[in-house]
């Protein structure tokens, strides 16, 4: 089956990987920014990932014929430092009409913390000034269900920013709820120990349906599975759920969210 | 699947996975030192109490033990207005 990784970090993996993915049957992949493992020391360290983002990445996947997407922002690790994320901020405007971009992400907050909250705010209002889809990060661990709920009150703020061009990424049995009745779309991460595993991201879309929930491997240089999509469609199918389920969780619904960015023009393979 | 075939598919899994709960602690507790007084403990106490619970949404309330407490009063606490 044919799908799309709507969150995975390619420029942590091997070209190996970007074979063996397409093999799988990955046809488009989505990378937003992120934490590199260290702390960058200025503003040109993003400028430069920011081209390792939209210019590097998306030849080697092309190499495969896997579509490479992606999301720009600064991390909400690295957003602790205000003055450095202003500067960031405003380097991304000047990357927006790159082919690849599809919005502004993954925005979030890491330990719930002022700062972070104030680089949250002012990312959100750049998407809207710029009328970009947004692709939001929440804490890990303990820290998740405080961090996602104040996300939420946040994002309430923001009259003008539609929810339904707004994904909540990481959810867990414990914040999806309040995440898809907000209008939000949701995604579930398949990670080895600390976040969903393939059989509880089944028992999760089991239990809230399958409108606006994505599923991602969001494959990084820490413990992760960049094959971890396909764990959960061989999960589905074990169950005996249709395959026009699976594909609807896998591609359909990542492809609806990225198709109100400008530049995603993705076509189904099925029309091939 | 009913109930009585998904348990004849998982029983295998949840034993072992019990066994790996049980066998940890055993660890923890012949090895050097006391960690009883640690809040985790306490914690994975009740988190197995909620386990062998037989209400719905185990994992839910799993999570949410393991959780830091949300405050709506965190936007006065910070200091930070609503934006519009």
């Amino acid at each position: 089956m044919y799908y799309i990784d709507p969150h995975i970090h390619m420029v942590s993996r091997t070209t190996n990987d970007y074979a063996t993915l397409a093999r799988m049957g990955c046809v488009a992949m989505s990378e937003p920014a992120f934490w590199a493992g260290y702390d960058r020391g200025s503003a040109d360290g993003f400028r430069d990932y920011f081209r390792q983002l939209t210019e590097v990445e998306p030849a080697r996947a092309a190499q495969y014929g896997v579509r490479h997407f992606c999301w720009l922002c600064i991390n909400a690790k690295e957003a602790e430092n205000v003055q450095l994320s202003r500067d960031v901020l405003k380097l991304i405007p000047e990357f927006l009409d790159c082919p690849n971009v599809l919005g502004i992400g993954e925005i979030g907050l890491n330990k719930n913390t002022r700062n972070e909250a104030i680089i949250f705010q002012e990312h959100v209002e750049l998407a809207v000034e710029h009328h970009q889809p947004v692709l939001i990060h929440t804490p890990h661990l303990e820290d998740k269900h405080q961090g996602t709920r104040m996300i939420l009150d946040m994002l309430a703020d923001h009259a003008n920013l539609s929810a339904e061009r707004v994904l909540v990424d990481h959810v867990e049995e414990h914040t999806v709820k309040p995440v898809l009745d907000a209008g939000f779309w949701a995604g579930l991460t398949l990670y080895p120990v600390t976040k969903c595993t393939p059989a509880r991201a089944v028992d999760i879309i089991e239990m809230m349906g399958t409108d606006r929930l994505c599923v991602n491997s969001a494959g990084d240089w820490g413990p992760s599975k960049p094959t971890a999509v396909p764990d959960l469609i061989m999960e589905m199918r074990r169950r005996g759920h249709r395959e026009s389920v699976i594909r609807k969780v896998v591609f359909a619904n990542p492809r609806e969210f990225f198709q109100q960015s400008k530049n995603f023009d993705l076509a189904d393979p099925a029309s091939r | 699947m009913n109930a009585k075939e998904i348990l004849d598919q998982e029983f295998l899994t949840i034993r072992s996975r019990l066994l790996d709960i049980a066998a940890s602690l055993d660890r923890i507790q012949r090895a050097e030192g006391d960690a009883t007084a640690d809040s985790r403990m306490a914690n994975v106490s009740e988190a197995i109490e909620i386990v062998g619970s037989q209400q719905l949404h185990r994992a839910e309330r799993v999570q949410l033990l393991f959780s830091r407490e949300y405050d709506q009063a965190w936007k006065t606490q910070y200091e930070l207005d609503s934006r519009a």
